[in-house]
């Protein structure tokens, strides 16, 4: 069975348009997916869940909803750990004030305020462009902390100041709090992933992923040919920060359970997610998944040899870490300043002409 | 009583001013790299930082990388055991800047020519981490202090002198003797900096270069060279920034973080314009002191300082994308 197009006969145009249209990529895919959800959950432990497989598919939601604006449509944003707190923080207030609201309802809707919040920020957008705009959104980053820092209303008038996620039952099993376990907080986490990389995948594919495209390419040019550049990076901002605010909410609710705002959700995040997207590449659904799962790795890996193997001290090994994600974002756009998703995409053009390349 | 609080308010305001000088210190550098090679350098503020570690380092005679060579070889050093003299220092920092300049450009800056702006950008980040993580590997990542003879404190004469505008309930104004230095050292550094890229050779070619790159390297001045000098420049300018920074505060990691605070200094002056980065950076400076002092803390609890720069500036951009001086922005398809 060999990587080919060739011999793949399309009947119907749905066949035709389908999201993996070579038939390996697509059982590679299925198979990808089943072995997600129905074998590592039995091999889950505690360490692996917590250090790894969370945070990855938490950042992997957030990667992709900053790699739909600033990827597909071109805005930078350096906002994006406020409105990761803006999620949590909804999450929070509908958790706390509505106690029979299922938690997946709760997440949702804390999408949905964070969008409401991100479309606000985003008005700017179309009268600044580039770097300014860039600073624009450091105004909502530093902005949405100092708020929840200092209006009590938010955390409910806590004398830490902290967040801490009520418990929460989905079919029975506690998703949220502290008797949560790892393999159900994973599979929620999983599957909130794979449905929102699934919309967002074919939301890029559709009219409005076009216009957002034809907006980043030129955004004088795509207002000649009739796209409305209002509609098009407000919808941007909004779907964006929904992805990010979701992201944001089970980051708090499932994975951390006790937020301060400062710590969690600092300009630090932004610049996180921002380099997961770089890293794993620009304007790719599958490269914002790559570069969050390789921007959670390192730092586990470099610990682990440092710490573990070397026996170096904690902090040499935090510096190390610095060094070493600086130089790998240099080296990566020299290299290939696309990212993963380019070497992914040659690996493939390879693939199809292997063994016999012209 | 009146006339109390309206001189507290011009203390605020005199001290917001001598704030801008110190957001206008870092904004030069962004300007004087953003001018000669349209980029954004983001690793400005880190530069500063690392400037002011490796200062220090100097001055105590601390051993680079002790750290790492300990916990690799199991030793146990840390300093040489010499104190150098601080103009000494200054002179070998700066030539560890320009050398850092010569390795960023080779290294980086050569192979991302021709890239766009916003890769680049990208690109001074990363370079902003690296560095961030060398600087703590070669010098450690404790809070040092930074004392290279400029007196520190309330400056007692201007005190004293000003007592009696108040009446009884007015002290004089309180302004840091350090404050007023570094707006002094702000002032001859522009001044120098102006006259160099008036009346060298060198400096004309900068300009040659910032109006127009392609013209530029058609009369024969190498891009390459100036952009060398340009991130030489920007390094002792950080050097300066770092010193008056690191002096204030403490040689420490938040001084990096002041790069940030520059992003709307530069907004309201414009990337293109140093009068600008100046005049910015004194009205970030003065607005946000006296934001905090008259509605911030009495009315909205405190710490708006944190955002006050970046609401401004988004404000302000809203109204003129270009900033005050900078060049009008023309879009073309």
């Amino acid at each position: 069975m060999l990587y080919r197009e060739v011999g793949e006969f399309k009947p119907s145009y749905k066949k035709d348009q389908q999201t993996f249209p070579i038939r390996l990529d697509r059982y590679g895919f299925y198979t990808v997916l089943a072995f997600a959800f129905f074998v590592v959950p039995f091999l889950i432990n505690d360490y692996w869940a917590n250090a790894i497989l969370l945070p990855f598919l938490i950042f992997g939601i957030a990667a992709i909803g900053l790699n739909i604006l600033t990827g597909y449509c071109g805005q930078v944003s350096l906002g994006s750990g406020g409105f990761m707190a803006v999620g949590a923080y909804a999450c929070y207030k509908l958790m706390t004030g509505f106690p029979d609201l299922n938690i997946i309802f709760c997440i949702m809707l804390s999408g949905g305020v964070t969008a409401l919040v991100g479309v606000m920020f985003g008005l700017p957008s179309l009268r600044i462009k580039g770097f300014y705009l860039a600073v624009a959104t450091l105004a909502a980053q530093f902005f949405l902390i100092w708020v929840f820092n200092k209006v009590a209303w938010f955390y409910n008038y806590s004398a830490s100041g902290q967040i801490t996620a009520p418990e929460r039952t989905l079919f029975g099993m506690t998703v949220s709090g502290a008797s949560a376990t790892p393999e159900v907080a994973y599979l929620v986490c999983l599957s909130f992933l794979v449905v929102m990389a699934l919309i967002a995948r074919n939301l890029t594919r559709g009219s409005v992923g076009r216009k957002w495209m034809a907006i980043r390419d030129m955004d004088i040019a795509a207002e000649i040919i009739g796209v409305n550049p209002l509609m098009a990076k407000l919808t941007a901002f909004g779907v964006s920060s929904f992805y990010v605010g979701i992201a944001g909410a089970l980051l708090f609710s499932v994975y951390l359970g006790a937020v301060e705002v400062g710590e969690v959700f600092g300009i630090q995040k932004s610049f996180l997610i921002l380099f997961m997207i770089i890293i794993g590449g620009l304007g790719s659904i599958f490269g914002s998944l790559a570069g969050a799962a390789f921007l959670v790795l390192m730092p586990v890996v470099l610990k682990n040899v440092m710490v573990g193997q070397l026996g170096w001290a904690v902090d040499i090994a935090a510096h190390f870490e610095f060094l070493v994600v600086g130089a790998l974002i240099i080296f990566f756009l020299i290299v290939e300043p696309h990212g993963f998703a380019m070497l992914w995409r040659i690996i493939k053009e390879k693939l199809r002409l292997w063994p016999f390349p012209h | 009583m009146e006339s109390a609080a309206f001189f507290y308010g011009m203390e605020v305001f005199l001290n917001g001013l001598m704030t801008g000088v110190m957001y206008s210190l870092v904004a030069l550098g962004f300007v004087l790299i953003f001018k000669a090679s349209g980029i954004f350098n983001y690793a400005q503020g880190v530069m500063a930082l690392f400037a002011a570690l490796t200062l220090v380092g100097f001055q105590n005679g601390q051993i680079p990388f002790s750290h790492l060579i300990n916990a690799i070889f199991g030793t146990d050093i840390h300093h040489f055991g010499w104190h150098m003299p601080t103009f000494l220092a200054i002179l070998f920092a700066l030539l560890v800047m320009i050398i850092f300049a010569i390795l960023v450009e080779k290294l980086v800056l050569q192979h991302l020519v021709n890239q766009e702006p916003i890769i680049l950008f990208m690109a001074t980040i990363g370079l902003a981490y690296f560095m961030e993580g060398f600087g703590d590997l070669m010098w450690g990542s404790n809070v040092k202090k930074l004392d290279i003879g400029i007196p520190q404190g309330g400056n007692l004469w201007i005190e004293e002198s000003t007592a009696f505008l108040g009446g009884e309930d007015f002290y004089g104004f309180y302004l840091d003797t350090l404050d007023i230095y570094a707006t002094v050292i702000a002032i001859i550094l522009v001044a120098g900096l102006v006259m160099f890229s008036q009346y060298t050779k060198t400096g004309r070619a900068l300009r040659a270069v910032a109006d127009d790159h392609q013209a530029a390297l058609s009369v024969g001045i190498s891009l390459r060279k100036i952009w060398v000098i340009v991130w030489c420049i920007a390094g002792f300018v950080a050097l300066v920034a770092g010193i008056m920074w690191g002096s204030k505060s403490g040689v420490q990691f938040s001084l990096s973080l002041i790069a940030l605070k520059a992003l709307p200094v530069l907004i309201l002056g414009g990337f293109t314009s140093i009068p600008g980065a100046i005049i910015g950076g004194l009205i970030i400076g003065v607005g946000e002191k006296m934001f905090e002092f008259l509605i911030g803390a009495p009315l909205l609890g405190g710490a708006t300082e944190n955002w006050f720069a970046y609401m401004l500036a988004l404000v302000f951009l809203v109204f003129r994308p270009q900033g005050l001086f900078g060049e009008k922005i023309i879009e073309r398809v």
